[in-house]
């Protein structure tokens, strides 16, 4: 690849995730709405909102709360331009999750109870889902033989056929990442719940902006992810993409939201063991 | 253009703060039905959120007394600038029938600056969205 061309993927990467994300975002909101009768918010209103919270007042509860939220959008930008050059899908993960990570301290960094008690919950959130994507990605390892997204574009048959269980297992990562019921401990999209806002509860303002812009990146990240098992051709990576987050929406929109006991248990007892019935198959053949 | 787009962007997405103030819940029954899908404020891009820091409206209903002052001016200052106040039903906007009792302050106007009153005991929801147009009318007049 050429320096030109390895310029020009950064910047799509940049500016689509960010787009992608958001226009998700909006079209989540709207059939939500529609599985409860109601009209829903126009497609934009994702776009609004953080366009409206980038203009409010700029509150920090301290100096560590906004480097913490500027370091956030960073990695999780990082990681979709490293996604777009087609790097390596262990840096990846390890750069989303240093930026999962800065989110958590800046919560911690607060006083506020409900901004701790959420910090805690997104730890063990990602305590859960983690591991469920190194064996995703191990997984798409022994059998594309690289680690390289690269490798996966060039792989001829589509992976979903030989990786079906970590599909599955990619799909509870999927679902707690976007905040999606029965998983949505730390923070939720919708208005209310028992930590107030769980862990974005001190950011206001700009700062909730970015952490939205960064949670696009994150969306984005993690749908282009999905993507890779039909990495063939384009219309089948869309058909894929959809159908996941219309399951999603469904998931989010049917079921309560549980215990982080319960999601641990549930997510590691079939999570990991899918992963590894898939894994033991692919190492078997 | 800018402040036109931000302009936009204040009225289009306008977060909700709740606050009961002493109120019989009459008129807190009448916010919560603007959010079920018979009114659904969601599609003007309206959320109830459940936190000061968020909100851009500040919706009080219920009388002021001398307890919970304190705490209506905290949340009011717990808001970041711009924001609007919404009072709503006859005892946010004067007291109502208990403003000659020994407790009570009086309006929520006695506290806090209101830029809305929404009359009504208890107000419609009809009239409370209205009072929401209101006073995002004003919101998105603010541009800093």
């Amino acid at each position: 690849m050429s320096m030109s061309m390895q310029i020009l993927l950064v910047a799509l990467g940049v500016v689509a995730g960010p787009l992608i994300g958001g226009l998700i975002g909006g079209l989540d909101r709207i059939i939500t709405a529609r599985f409860q009768s109601r009209v829903g918010p126009p497609i934009l209103q994702p776009f609004y909102d953080v366009n409206k919270l980038l203009a409010k007042e700029y509150i920090v509860v301290n100096a560590w709360q906004a480097f913490c939220a500027y370091s956030y959008l960073a990695a999780s930008m990082i990681s979709v331009a490293l996604f777009f050059l087609q790097s390596d899908m262990l840096v990846i993960y390890f750069v989303q999750a240093v930026g999962a990570i800065f989110l958590v301290v800046g919560a911690l960094s607060s006083t506020s109870p409900y901004s701790q008690v959420g910090a805690h919950r997104e730890l063990l959130q990602m305590l859960a889902y983690e591991p469920l994507l190194v064996l995703v990605i191990i997984g798409i390892y022994i059998e594309t033989g690289s680690f390289k997204i690269s490798a996966v574009y060039s792989w001829d048959k589509p992976l979903l056929l030989k990786l079906p269980f970590l599909f599955v297992a990619l799909g509870f990562a999927l679902t707690i990442k976007l905040r999606k019921s029965p998983f949505d401990l730390s923070t939720s999209h919708h208005a209310h719940q028992e930590l107030v806002k769980g862990v974005t509860t001190d950011y206001s303002g700009p700062f909730l902006g970015l952490i939205e812009i960064a949670h696009w990146y994150d969306v984005a990240l993690f749908l282009c992810f999905c993507s890779l098992f039909w990495a063939t051709n384009i219309a089948g990576m869309i058909i894929l993409i959809s159908i996941t987050y219309f399951l999603e929406i469904l998931i989010d929109n049917v079921s309560a939201r549980m215990t982080w006991r319960w999601m641990l248990g549930n997510v590691w007892a079939i999570g990991l063991t899918l992963s590894l019935v898939n894994l033991i198959w692919l190492y078997q053949r | 253009m800018f402040k036109k787009l931000i302009k936009n962007s204040r009225m289009k997405s306008p977060w909700l703060l709740h606050f009961d103030c002493g109120s019989c819940n009459g008129c807190d029954i009448e916010v919560l039905a603007c959010l079920t899908p018979v009114y659904d404020v969601e599609r003007f891009g309206i959320i109830n959120v459940g936190n000061p820091m968020h909100a851009d409206l500040f919706l009080v209903t219920g009388t002021v007394n001398s307890r919970n002052s304190m705490v209506l001016r905290n949340l009011y200052d717990q808001m970041p600038n711009p924001k609007v106040v919404v009072a709503i039903g006859s005892c946010g906007l004067s007291g109502g029938i208990f403003r000659e009792a020994y407790n009570v302050v009086g309006g929520v106007d006695k506290i806090i600056p209101v830029d809305v009153y929404v009359p009504g005991c208890p107000a419609k929801p009809e009239a409370i969205i209205d009072g929401v147009v209101a006073g995002l009318q004003k919101y998105g007049r603010i541009v800093n």
